[in-house]
């Protein structure tokens, strides 16, 4: 099934918790509602015309507002993008869904697919997701009393990490500033 | 007052007369342990040698690939992914450079192609050299493992005299390679090829036939194809579980549909599907596919230049992709996001090793504690990539 087919089944079965397909792009991709992740990723899982059995990656990216957007008083977003694959059926979907910075509360696919499991732990150490009914949601690659999340793009470096002196602090190279 | 002590003295009463007591250990195994291949710790509750539960911890050898990536420019990229699969270097610079390349559209000549394949498939046999010696190592056979690093220097004589490095390429650029191959390296590839053929047979001599080796790998740690899959087990640990999936051929990048190779694929010769020696065995006989793949592309190697395309500062137009391909470890998979700047805007990587650890809890429990560092050997993971 092409992912144009897959969107379709899929608008006709959630109607509302489907957002756009867009298929301009290199990857075309779906966008789904934060709160409906898990409903859609069951349905995509053990539906027999689907059956997604493979995770192949878990991602998140931070989107700042840009100025145009800071006008509006819109917030800061973090996409959390899902790359799934079948290995009977051979076809691939990518989901994409967004939440704003202040409340980043996603249902997890954990239990799903096991593979979300450490991703997740990863999104959120990095990048500070919350992924909601998580079995074990903890840091996984920083230390667990690291502070901040190292790849928002507004993440400043601490100057110390338990009273030891980081020894380089942040400086942004000449690249940003040409 | 009275009362309770009279309780605690009952309490201990009951304690003598009781069978014998056993209690729950917590054991910590690493991070500096010979056999878990780097700094991995693992926390296992026992019941005497028995594992009840393993817990891994990674995170030792994070060094923020993701975040440089963010702050250099997309060549720059390139050197990082050397060090997060340091045994592989070549199959990570791979995947990277592709991503790219479409997201840029554009297309690299046919030289460019075929010396990428033969540089990483070579580089998938010293890999699995590593990976074979060093778990004959952990099992007890130390002979073979000399055996293994000598055929290795071999082919990192042959990485040093195309790119002048030994561990760390960084030898495919976007767009191109660092260097040309020189006079008369494809016939030393070929040289290297009729050397490697009979060393196989060694191998299965010394250890592959071996019967103590098999006495600790057969049926040991069994990995199931659907746990397999549920946890996202890719490359040589999920086709020792019998699933015939090799990004190579089933979704073909780069040229490899133009060659003729099988997938290995486990079948329980020793024992049952998916145990560690299918695991060790698949390797083995990819080692021998990788062969016939540089046989081929040496044969067919044609000219061109393989610069001709490399601008000095690469700038890629606003778009997102994401790029798997098969590593001696699994699915390698790079999700890249541009903004159109000179700088990529996030690089996350899918890395196999992490993936093929995290299976470790669900089939850890149950078998004892030397038979663990079976398992992690046959799993081969590399912590540079896990933690990146």
């Amino acid at each position: 099934m092409t992912e144009k087919e897959i969107f379709e089944r899929l608008l006709e079965k959630f109607k509302d918790a489907i957002g756009e397909f867009n298929e301009e792009v290199i990857q075309p991709f779906a966008t789904i509602k934060a709160a409906e992740v898990e409903k859609v990723c069951t349905y995509l899982r053990d539906n027999e015309a689907f059956e997604f059995d493979w995770l192949s990656n878990l991602s998140a990216v931070h989107y700042p507002h840009s100025e145009e957007e800071q006008a509006e008083q819109k917030e800061d977003e973090l996409e959390v993008v899902y790359h799934l694959y079948s290995f009977k059926h051979n076809h691939k979907m990518i989901l994409k869904t967004r939440v704003p910075v202040s409340n980043p509360k996603i249902p997890s696919v954990a239990m799903l697919w096991r593979t979300a499991d450490w991703h997740e732990r990863e999104a959120y150490d990095l990048l500070g997701v919350e992924f909601t009914d998580h079995p074990d949601l903890r840091r996984i690659l920083l230390p667990e009393d690291w502070e901040g999340f190292p790849l928002r793009k507004d993440y400043v470096t601490p100057q110390t990490y338990n009273n030891m002196t980081v020894p380089y602090p942040e400086e942004k190279g000449d690249l940003h500033d040409e | 007052m009275m009362s309770e002590t009279v309780q605690i003295l009952s309490d201990n009463i009951e304690l003598e007369q009781s069978p014998l007591h056993t209690d729950e250990m917590t054991l910590n195994m690493g991070p500096q342990h010979p056999s878990t291949h780097g700094v991995l710790r693992v926390i296992l509750k026992t019941d005497g040698e028995i594992i009840k539960d393993a817990k891994p911890f990674i995170g030792y050898l994070h060094r923020c690939f993701e975040k440089h990536a963010e702050n250099v420019q997309w060549q720059m990229v390139i050197p990082f992914t050397d060090r997060m699969d340091y045994l592989a270097s070549m199959n990570n610079n791979f995947g990277y450079v592709i991503g790219v390349e479409k997201l840029m559209c554009i297309e690299v000549n046919e030289r460019v192609e075929y010396l990428r394949i033969i540089t990483a498939e070579l580089n998938r046999i010293a890999s699995h050299l590593i990976a074979l010696g060093t778990y004959g190592l952990d099992i007890g056979a130390f002979t073979p493992f000399l055996h293994m690093f000598r055929e290795r220097e071999h082919i990192l004589d042959l990485f040093e005299e195309i790119c002048g490095a030994r561990l760390l390429y960084n030898f495919m650029w976007v767009g191109g390679l660092s260097h040309d191959a020189p006079d008369g390296w494809a016939q030393k590839v070929l040289e290297f090829c009729d050397y490697f053929d009979p060393k196989v047979k060694d191998y299965n001599d010394l250890l592959s036939f071996n019967k103590i080796f098999i006495e600790r790998t057969a049926d040991v740690g069994v990995i199931p194809p659907e746990v397999g899959i549920s946890y996202g087990v890719s490359g040589p640990s999920l086709r020792g579980s019998g699933v015939d999936f090799d990004l190579r051929k089933n979704e073909s990048y780069s040229v490899y549909d133009r060659f003729e190779f099988n997938t290995a694929v486990g079948e329980g010769l020793k024992g049952t599907v998916g145990d560690c020696w299918d695991r060790y065995w698949v390797r083995i006989l990819e080692m021998e596919e990788s062969i016939k793949i540089i046989r081929q592309a040496v044969k067919d190697l044609p000219d061109g230049d393989v610069k001709e395309k490399i601008p000095k500062i690469v700038k890629v137009p606003k778009g997102e992709i994401y790029q798997r391909t098969e590593t001696p470890r699994g699915e390698l998979g790079y999700f890249i996001v541009s903004e159109g700047d000179k700088v990529p805007y996030r690089v996350k990587v899918r890395s196999p090793a992490f993936c093929n650890l995290s299976v470790l809890q669900a089939i850890a429990p149950g078998v004892m504690i030397a038979d663990l560092v079976a398992i992690i050997g046959s799993l081969d993971i590399v912590l540079g990539e896990i933690d990146r």
